[in-house]
C-alpha cells in the first residue's frame, strides 16, 4: 500500500506546531498502525531527520499508552481497540491520513503527537483508592461475599486504561467517563462504600481543577472507548454525588 | 568474594515467620528519617513503594512510562496463584511449593519458594481488600482456575486481564501515599546508574525523559523492581519500552547477575507474520483448559495447508495429532510451559507446522464448544443431538470464558477462532534469571535490593503460569518491608545522604558522557538495526534448545556487533529535550552487553533443565536431562567485557523436596 501521512509536528510544549505531509510506501495491510510508523521513522532516521515521537509501550491494547488520533478519530476506525490493535487492513491503496494527539487543555502537548496525561493521575490521587495498609493480617477474601452481578459489573469499569480518548473525543473534553468508571468500581463493591462520599467530591473537584470539561450527553466517549466502557458510570458517577452532598 | 544466601536455620515451615520475629524494627519516628529509592512501579516496584511508604519511609518511585500504572505487569492475563484451597481440591501452601520447586526443575531455593507460598495467601486478602474485582461464582465466593504444570485449582483471576487489575490495585495504594506526600512520583525518568559510596548504595542518577536533565537522586537504600530482559531479543511479548538498563547498572556496580540463560519461552503466542513486526502478543495459557493443541498427523496434510490447499477444519480426528496428550496423557494441554514450547518446535522443527512459514501449531476449541453446548442443552431441556443448538450455546460459553482473547486473535490475525483453530507459536515471554538476591532480596551490594522479576530468586529454571504476578505482590508487599527494615535499623543516625560526593560525580560523568557519545556518533546505522541483529542471533542460537557450537558462535557474533553499534550507531536529536532513539540507544547498548554474559551462561550450563535446553543433554524420548553437578545458581560478577564475568556458584540444597526426574508423564 501507498500512503500520504499528514501529522502533526510540534518540538516542544512552546512550539507553535503543523501538520508536515509524509509519503510512505510498501506497507503491508497485516501491519499495525504503529508499525506502520516505525516504518516511517525508521525512513526518516535513514534520511536523517527527526522520527515522529508518539507513545507507545505494550502494543496489545491494555497499557493505555498509545495515544493517537487517526482521521479524526480516537484510536482511528474500528471500535474497542487502542491504535496499536489497528491494522493497516482498515485503510485502502492510496489513502490519506491524518495523525494528530489528542487535544484538551488539560493533556498539554509534550512533543509532537505525545501529551502529558498526569491529569489522570492528579485525579486518582485525589480518592481512586480504598484507604487499607498492606498487613497481612486483613479479613479472609471469602469473609464478604460479593454478588457475581455486582463483581462483575466493578470489573467492567475497572478495565478503564486511562489512554484519555474519552477526553480527546468530547468536544466539552470532559473526563467524565473516566472518573466515573473508577468511581463506579468502588460504588459497586462493599470495600468501597466506607469512603464513597468523600472519593466521589474529591476526584469531580480535582477533575474540575485539571480544567476538564463537563458532560453534556453525547455519547462520543462510549463510542471511542476502546474498552467499551458505558455511559451508565457517568450516571452512576452523578447519583453518587448527589448522595454525597446529603 | 562467598555467596551467603543467608537463609535462616529451622525447619522450612518456620524459617520466615522466626526470622520476622527476630529482625530489627525501625521505630515510627525514625521511618520518616529514612529515604527509600524504588526503580520501576510494576507490581513488584509499586506494591513495595506503596508498602514502605505506609510504613513511614520517605520514597521516591521512578518509572519510565508516563504514569506508574502503565509498567507492564498490567499485560498479564491469565491469573495470580494463592494456596487459599476455597476449592477443597487437595491444594496446601506445601503444594504450592512443591508445584513450584519441580515446575521449577529444581533450580530455585527452597526457602524462597516456601515463604512466597506461604504470603501467597495474604496477597488474595490484601487485593481484595483494596477493591480488586477478581472473578466470583454465583454464590458470590472468588472463583478459580486451572493453570499449567499443576493438578488443582489455585489460580485467582479477573476474566483475562488480571495482572491489570493487580496492577491498578498497588497503583491505586500507591496514589495514596503520593496524595500524602509520602511517595514522590518521578513519572517519564529513567535511572541510569547506581551510586555506591562506601560500599553501600545510596542512589542512582535518573534521565527525565521528556526534558534529558540529568539529576542526582540520594536514599539509605535502592530498590530495583524494574522487570526482566526479555527484550534482548527483539521480538517478545514484552513492552517495547521493557529493558534491562537498571538491572545491568546494578550489576556493573557490584551485583552479581545470576542465571542469565534462564528465559521464559511461552507456547501460546501468535506467530510471527512478517519482517514490520515489533513485538509479539501472548494468548493467555488459560487458553489451554479448554483448547487442544495439534498439527496434522501426515506430513502431506502439513503442507497442504501451508500452501492454502486443505483447511484445518477439513482434517479427520484420526489424521491429527494432539501430541501433547499423546506425549504427556496425565497433563495433557497443561503441561508446563518450557515443555508445551519444546513439544511444539520438535512437531514444526519435523515439517508438521501450518502457517506459511511453518511456524505454527493449532489451539482448537471445537471439542470444548461442542462438550459445553451439550451440558448447556441439558440443563436448559433441550435437544443435545442437535448440533446447532450446541454449537450455539457452547460458543456462548467460550465467549463468556474468553470473549476479550478470542477477539484480540481475531483483530490481530484476521481470523475468526470460533470457526477455524488459532494458530499459536512460542514466545520470549518472561526471564527466571536476574540480579542474584540473598533471603533478604539483598544483592551483592549492601543497601541494593531487587525485587519481582529483576531478581532471580523463585522460578528456578522455568516458571510456572500465574506465579509472577505472585511472585512481584509479594516481594513488593509481604517480603521486603520486612527484610528491607532489617538493614535500615543501622541508619537511623545517618542523616540525609548527600548527593555531593565524588561517587555522585562520577557516576554523573559516566553518564553524561555516555550520553554525549551517542547523539554525536553519527554513524550508518539506527539503534533498531542492531537491536533486530540481536535478536536473530538469540532466538536461533539461545533460543528454545541451545547447543554449544551456536553458543559460542552467539558469543563472537554478539561481541562483535557491540563494536559495531559503538562505532557506527546513528543517534538521531540532540542530548536535551524529549529523544526516544537516545533512550533506545542506551538500552540496547546494555542488552548488547547482557546479551553475551546469556550465552555464556548457556555455554557454561552442560544440562538441560526448565527452559533452558541444550541438545547435547536429552533423554531418549527427547526430554531434558539435568545434571547433578550443575545444581547450583550461577551468579556473574562483572569484571568488565562480559567475556571477562567471573562464575561464582550458590549450590541449591533440597531438604524438604526430593529431587526427581521431572515428569508430566
Amino acid at each position: 500500500m501507498k500512503l500520504t501521512l499528514k501529522i502533526w509536528r510540534q518540538k516542544d510544549a512552546n512550539d507553535k506546531g503543523r501538520i508536515v505531509d509524509y509519503e510512505l510506501d510498501n506497507v503491508s495491510p497485516d501491519m499495525s498502525f504503529l508499525e506502520m510508523l516505525d516504518i516511517l521513522n525508521q525512513q526518516l532516521i535513514d534520511n536523517r531527520e527527526e522520527p515522529v515521537a508518539f507513545d507507545h509501550d505494550c502494543r496489545e491494547g491494555i497499557c493505555g499508552t498509545c495515544s493517537l488520533f487517526i482521521n479524526g478519530r480516537a484510536h482511528g476506525p474500528d471500535r474497542e481497540i487502542t491504535a496499536c490493535q489497528l491494522h493497516m487492513r482498515s485503510f485502502n491503496d492510496g489513502d490519506t491520513i491524518y495523525i494528530e494527539p489528542w487535544r484538551a487543555k488539560a493533556f498539554p502537548i509534550v512533543k509532537d503527537l505525545i501529551v502529558d496525561r498526569s491529569a489522570f493521575d492528579r485525579i486518582q490521587q485525589a480518592g481512586g483508592f480504598i484507604s487499607v495498609n498492606t498487613s497481612g493480617n486483613t479479613q479472609d477474601a471469602n469473609a464478604i461475599p460479593i454478588a457475581k452481578e455486582a463483581a462483575d459489573t466493578a470489573m467492567d469499569a475497572a478495565t478503564c486504561i486511562g489512554c484519555g480518548a474519552c477526553v480527546a473525543t468530547c468536544k466539552n473534553s470532559s473526563a467524565m467517563l473516566f472518573v466515573g468508571a473508577k468511581v463506579s468500581q468502588y460504588a459497586l463493591l462493599p470495600q468501597g462504600q466506607v469512603e464513597a462520599a468523600d472519593r466521589v467530591k474529591n476526584m469531580v473537584a480535582q477533575m474540575d481543577l485539571e480544567g476538564f470539561g463537563n458532560c453534556t450527553n453525547t455519547g462520543a466517549c462510549e463510542v471511542e472507548c476502546p474498552k467499551g466502557i458505558s455511559l451508565e458510570n457517568i450516571a452512576r458517577m452523578n447519583r453518587e454525588l448527589i448522595k454525597a452532598a446529603f | 568474594m562467598t555467596l551467603d544466601s543467608k537463609i535462616p536455620k529451622g525447619p522450612i515451615k518456620d524459617k520466615w515467620t522466626t526470622y520476622k520475629d527476630k529482625i530489627n524494627l525501625v521505630n515510627p519516628a525514625n521511618k520518616r528519617l529514612i529515604d527509600v529509592i524504588v526503580v520501576g512501579t510494576g507490581l513488584a516496584g509499586g506494591s513495595a513503594a506503596a508498602t514502605l511508604a505506609e510504613l513511614g519511609y520517605n520514597v521516591k518511585a521512578f518509572c519510565f512510562q508516563d504514569s506508574p500504572r502503565r509498567a507492564h505487569s498490567i499485560a498479564a492475563q491469565g491469573g495470580i496463584n494463592a494456596a487459599k484451597n476455597y476449592q477443597g481440591d487437595g491444594d496446601s501452601v506445601y503444594r504450592l511449593f512443591y508445584d513450584t520447586v519441580k515446575g521449577g526443575d529444581y533450580r530455585s531455593r527452597e526457602a524462597n519458594v516456601h515463604r512466597l507460598a506461604e504470603v501467597s495467601v495474604n496477597i488474595i486478602d490484601q487485593c481484595v481488600a483494596q477493591g480488586v474485582p477478581f472473578a466470583r461464582d454465583y454464590g458470590g465466593l472468588l472463583d478459580n482456575r486451572s493453570f499449567g504444570g499443576v493438578l488443582v485449582s489455585r489460580t485467582f483471576y479477573a476474566k483475562g486481564q488480571t495482572g491489570q487489575q493487580l496492577l491498578l490495585g498497588a497503583y491505586s495504594a500507591m496514589n495514596r501515599q503520593i496524595a500524602r506526600g509520602k511517595i514522590k512520583m518521578y513519572n517519564r525518568h529513567e535511572m541510569l546508574d547506581v551510586v555506591v559510596v562506601d560500599g553501600k548504595a545510596r542512589g542512582i542518577i535518573a534521565r527525565n525523559l521528556v526534558t534529558g536533565e540529568i539529576q542526582r537522586h540520594s536514599a539509605h537504600a535502592v530498590v530495583i523492581g524494574s522487570g526482566g530482559y526479555g527484550n534482548a531479543f527483539y521480538l517478545s511479548t514484552y513492552a517495547m519500552g521493557s529493558n534491562v538498563t537498571a538491572a545491568w547498572k546494578a550489576h556493573k556496580r557490584g551485583a552479581f547477575f545470576a542465571n542469565p540463560c534462564y528465559t521464559q519461552i511461552h507456547p501460546t503466542c501468535m506467530p510471527v507474520s512478517g519482517d514490520h513486526q515489533s513485538k509479539l502478543t501472548l494468548m493467555s495459557e488459560s487458553l489451554r483448559n479448554d483448547g487442544r493443541i495439534w498439527v496434522p498427523a501426515k506430513k502431506e496434510d502439513a503442507i497442504a495447508i501451508r500452501e492454502g490447499k486443505l483447511k484445518p477444519t477439513q482434517i479427520k480426528e484420526e489424521d491429527r495429532d494432539y501430541y501433547l496428550e499423546r506425549r504427556y496423557p496425565a497433563f495433557g494441554n497443561l503441561v508446563p510451559r518450557d515443555v508445551a514450547s519444546r513439544a511444539a518446535k520438535e512437531r514444526c522443527d519435523a515439517g508438521y507446522g501450518v502457517n506459511q512459514t511453518g511456524e505454527a501449531v493449532y489451539l482448537d476449541f471445537a471439542d470444548a464448544i461442542t462438550r459445553y453446548g451439550k451440558e448447556q442443552a441439558l440443563v436448559k431441556g433441550l435437544d443435545t443431538n442437535d448440533a446447532a443448538t450446541v454449537e450455539k450455546l457452547g460458543k456462548a460459553i467460550i465467549k463468556a470464558k474468553y470473549g476479550n482473547l478470542f477477539q484480540m486473535y481475531e483483530k490481530i490475525m484476521d481470523e475468526n477462532p470460533y470457526e477455524t483453530p488459532m494458530m499459536i507459536y512460542p514466545a520470549v515471554h518472561y526471564t527466571m534469571g536476574g540480579i542474584w538476591v540473598d533471603y533478604n532480596l539483598m544483592t551483592t551490594v549492601p543497601g541494593l535490593y531487587a525485587i519481582g522479576e529483576a531478581n532471580f530468586s523463585d522460578h528456578g529454571a522455568n516458571r510456572l503460569g500465574a506465579s509472577a504476578l505472585m511472585q512481584g505482590l509479594a516481594d513488593g508487599y509481604f517480603v521486603l518491608p520486612y527484610t528491607i527494615g532489617d538493614y535500615l535499623a543501622d541508619d537511623i543516625r545517618t542523616g540525609p545522604i548527600s548527593t555531593e560526593t565524588p561517587e555522585f560525580e562520577e557516576a554523573e560523568t559516566n553518564v553524561r558522557d555516555r550520553i554525549e557519545k551517542l547523539v554525536n556518533n553519527n554513524g550508518k546505522h539506527s539503534v533498531d538495526y542492531y537491536h533486530k541483529k540481536l535478536g536473530k542471533i538469540m532466538w536461533n542460537k539461545c533460543g528454545m534448545s541451545r547447543n554449544e557450537k551456536e553458543l559460542k558462535e552467539a558469543i563472537e557474533e554478539i561481541s562483535q556487533l557491540r563494536k559495531e553499534f559503538w562505532e557506527d550507531v546513528f543517534v538521531p536529536g540532540e542530548a536535551v529535550g524529549y529523544n526516544e532513539e537516545l533512550a533506545k540507544a542506551g538500552r540496547v547498548a546494555d542488552f548488547l552487553e547482557l546479551g553475551e554474559l546469556f550465552a555464556k551462561d548457556a555455554l557454561q550450563r552442560e544440562e538441560s533443565c526448565g527452559g533452558h535446553f541444550r541438545e547435547e543433554y536429552q533423554t531418549p524420548e527427547g526430554e531434558a536431562l539435568r545434571v547433578k553437578e550443575f545444581q547450583y545458581v550461577s551468579a556473574w560478577e562483572y569484571k568488565g567485557e562480559p567475556k571477562d564475568a567471573v562464575l561464582h556458584k550458590e549450590p541449591l540444597e533440597y531438604e524438604n523436596i526430593e529431587v526427581k526426574e521431572r515428569s508430566y508423564k
